[in-house]
């Protein structure tokens, strides 16, 4: 017996040693050591990007445990939603809490595109960085459109049928469309096996590879910094820990509020759909779909399809028309842009839900 | 080509052109009426009844007997004028394949046909109910005979007292009606199917029901009540006493909602023939607080489910086991008419035993809701906590030199 080893150091670093051979840690650890984010007054909307990113994080967990049960048929649908929220433990914070955080996502997602376009942070060179967070707000709305249907309740079905409906005033592919959507003239059965699809494998695929690739764009490029700041000294501070902290306490706020959320106003299941009863009154869709769903009440369909057409076209490319050549970025032309987009979001929401 | 272009519009001009009726520029008011008339809808004109020949403006013609003109008809011609169409099966198929032509047959067993035959003009005739020259289709909601409108055509007569005087017929029948829950059920809850003056009384055949067919008239529509009823005593002795079955306890025309009251209490329909002290009084004051006691229990349940529901509580089987509870209400108001105790426990019990499981739902609900709650508060006051720490951290990690300074990094 020779004399005794202090094995908890040693075990400690062998271990470390045998996993960063195989696993690189030594470069993450090396990565975050040195990355570092700007820091000035605006730096607060930043967070928004990574509250988006965590309540999806939450979507795909509480997402999974739904799946365990919810059986994606018109005759079990409804009952498989009404079992988790009744017998299954803690079922029913599970399903309020995938409900809500769907709904806090879309809005974070929302402050988080506004607070690019007001701080002008599409701007050469991050208009890929713009496109594919655009592409991931609308795959955040497409998830939101497709599991409003999948506990086929009444209000989700009628609803769906609503949207549907309004799919097929789409110029020239309305119809084709209208039908690929409801898998067949009605919303029905398929209808509901399709989304369930789009919702559980179809969507999250393509946003895992569009959120990959928004990723990588933002560590590429870095984040930005407000105009008022190009070519003057701007403070940095280290990622880890300093920024992650302050992320992790905004994730903290986020959890909070959606525990309330959940434990308070528990999200209803509402009455089994009824394809051969009349529709309820008040039927209306997420409220991130109802400045679009008011608009196409005061114009005519295909007119009203053609226009948010123009409109996405319009927004999309605001990178491009929102700098004039040589870099200037129109700052006044972009603001009273968003000014206006978000003053008709909010209105016609209003609207919409009131009327 | 100048030729077809006149050719075509002469004969376009002739096709458009109304048919003449020159019944209309004298008559104008009644061929106003007519434009809504469903006869006018089946081709029928002014001549299909009053004859003549409308074609002619020249009234010698349009209006002489050789063209079978009958001018004004009389009112004790009308039925029969009616059913020359009306009672023609053959006639009638063309229009409406269903329908029936025994009105007149019918008429004629009724008082107004019975006194009309006999030279009374004050009675009605097909006119008096369906109007004369706007006659619309029963289900046309501004038909006089539609349901929501019929109560109304027969008060026409019926609550005139100068009219009804002559034939010493009451007239608080219409008053009654509207303050009825048939008449509710018609008027409130749209439901057509519920009775009128003619679900009773009979349409065209419209006679009082005699004393022994109140109940079958009744059993019509009430079943289960007219069956348990049959089987009862009080059959018999209502027969006996020659009062009419049904009547006896909920009246005829202002038929209310019936309740519990009407078993138990002062006033109640039972205390005018059976002491409260008697066997039958006793019997009546247990069947009454048996459908208390479930209504009591059951709105309970009801309170209970809607507030743990508003507290969004997922409570929607006790809600549709309610449902069942309401039918077990129903069920033992249905067997009162048996007049046996037994025959109102068996579905009061069952519809206790299904409230108590409603008020056992709620209260778990609401306990369950009271959990959610503490759970939370403990979860936010944990959540603080850690936000706590992550800021002490933060200022910690920050607080030392150089710390949050990494100009080469990205």
């Amino acid at each position: 017996m020779g004399e005794p080893v202090p094995a908890t150091h040693t075990t400690r670093e062998t271990k470390t040693s045998w996993l960063d051979e195989r696993l690189g840690l030594g470069a993450i650890r090396e990565f975050l050591a040195h990355k570092s984010v700007p820091a000035h007054s605006a730096t607060v909307w930043y967070y928004f990007g990574g509250i988006t990113l965590f309540l999806f994080m939450i979507q795909v967990a509480t997402g999974i445990l739904l799946l365990l049960y919810y059986r994606p048929t018109p005759g079990e649908a409804y009952e498989s939603v009404q079992f988790i929220m009744t017998r299954v433990e803690f079922g029913w914070l599970i399903r309020s809490i995938h409900s809500w955080a769907a709904n806090l996502m879309v809005l974070a997602a929302f402050i988080h595109m506004f607070s690019v376009v007001f701080l002008h942070a599409y701007r050469r060179p991050r208009e890929v960085t713009w496109f594919s967070g655009l592409g991931l707000l609308g795959l955040a709305m497409a998830f939101g459109f497709s599991g409003y249907l999948l506990p086929w309740n009444e209000t989700a079905y009628f609803a769906t049928k609503v949207a549907t409906d309004m799919a097929s005033g789409v110029p020239l592919i309305g119809e084709p469309l209208a039908r690929f959507l409801r898998g067949g003239d009605d919303v029905g059965g398929g209808t509901l096996t399709r989304f369930f699809g789009f919702h559980v494998a179809v969507l999250p695929a393509i946003t895992t590879m569009l959120l990959l690739l928004h990723l990588a764009l933002v560590q590429k490029h870095g984040m930005s910094t407000p105009l008022s700041l190009d070519g003057k000294p701007v403070r940095q501070i280290r990622f880890f820990p300093n920024f992650f902290l302050r992320e992790l306490m905004a994730w903290y706020g986020a959890i909070a509020v959606l525990a309330c959320l959940a434990a308070l106003f528990p999200w209803e299941l509402g009455e089994k759909a009824d394809p051969f009863a009349p529709a309820p009154e008040g039927i209306r869709p997420e409220w991130y779909f109802l400045a679009p769903f008011y608009t196409l009440k005061l114009v005519p369909l295909h007119v009203g399809m053609v226009g948010f057409g123009l409109l996405a076209i319009l927004w999309v490319t605001l990178p491009f028309w929102g700098t004039a050549s040589g870099g200037v970025v129109r700052t006044r032309r972009v603001a009273t842009a968003g000014a206006l987009l978000l003053t008709y979001l909010v209105i016609f929401s209003i609207l919409g839900h009131f009327k | 080509m100048r030729l077809a272009l006149a050719f075509f519009l002469t004969a376009w001009a002739a096709a458009a052109a109304p048919a003449v009726n020159s019944c209309a520029a004298c008559h104008s008011e009644q061929a106003e009426a007519f434009q809504q008339d469903i006869h006018l809808r089946h081709g029928f004109s002014c001549t299909a009844c009053h004859g003549g020949d409308a074609s002619s403006e020249d009234p010698t013609v349009s209006m002489s007997k050789a063209k079978g003109f009958k001018g004004k008809i009389s009112r004790t011609a009308v039925p029969k004028l009616c059913a020359s169409c009306h009672s023609d099966a053959t006639l009638m198929h063309r229009f409406k394949p269903q329908q029936r032509v025994d009105q007149l047959q019918q008429f004629m067993t009724s008082v107004h046909g019975q006194r009309l035959a006999k030279g009374d003009t004050g009675v009605a005739n097909c006119v008096d109910c369906h109007s004369v020259h706007g006659i619309r289709e029963v289900r046309d909601p501004l038909s006089p005979v539609h349901p929501l409108r019929l109560p109304d055509t027969c008060g026409g007569c019926h609550a005139d007292a100068a009219h009804m005087a002559k034939y010493k017929i009451d007239t608080s029948q219409h008053q009654e009606y509207k303050a009825s829950v048939h008449w509710a059920a018609v008027s409130k809850r749209g439901d057509l199917s519920a009775p009128t003056c003619a679900s009773c009384h009979g349409n065209h055949g419209a006679t009082p029901p005699e004393v022994s067919s109140v109940s079958a008239v009744c059993g019509t529509c009430h079943v289960l009540m007219e069956e348990l009823y049959a089987k009862s005593k009080h059959r018999e002795v209502f027969a006996s006493m020659g009062t009419g079955g049904c009547s006896n306890c909920h009246g005829n025309h202002e038929i209310r909602k019936p309740g519990p009251e009407m078993l138990a209490g002062a006033g109640s329909v039972c205390q005018q023939c059976h002491d409260a002290e008697s066997e039958g009084g006793k019997v009546a004051v247990q069947m009454a607080a048996l459908v208390g006691d479930l209504k009591t229990e059951l709105d309970r349940a009801d309170e209970i489910l809607a507030r743990a529901r508003l507290s969004g509580m997922e409570v929607s089987e006790a809600l549709l086991r309610q449902v069942e509870g309401r039918e077990a209400l129903v069920m033992a108001h249905v067997a009162v008419h048996a007049f046996d105790l037994a025959e109102v426990e068996k579905p009061a019990k069952e519809g206790l035993a299904i409230a108590a499981e409603g008020v056992r739902a709620g209260e778990l609900a609401l306990k369950e809701r009271n959990t959610r709650r503490i759970g939370l508060a403990v979860f936010l006051i944990a959540a603080l906590v850690a936000m706590a720490g992550l800021g002490m951290a933060i200022r910690a990690v920050e607080a030392q030199p150089g710390s949050d300074e990494n100009p080469s990094g990205r």
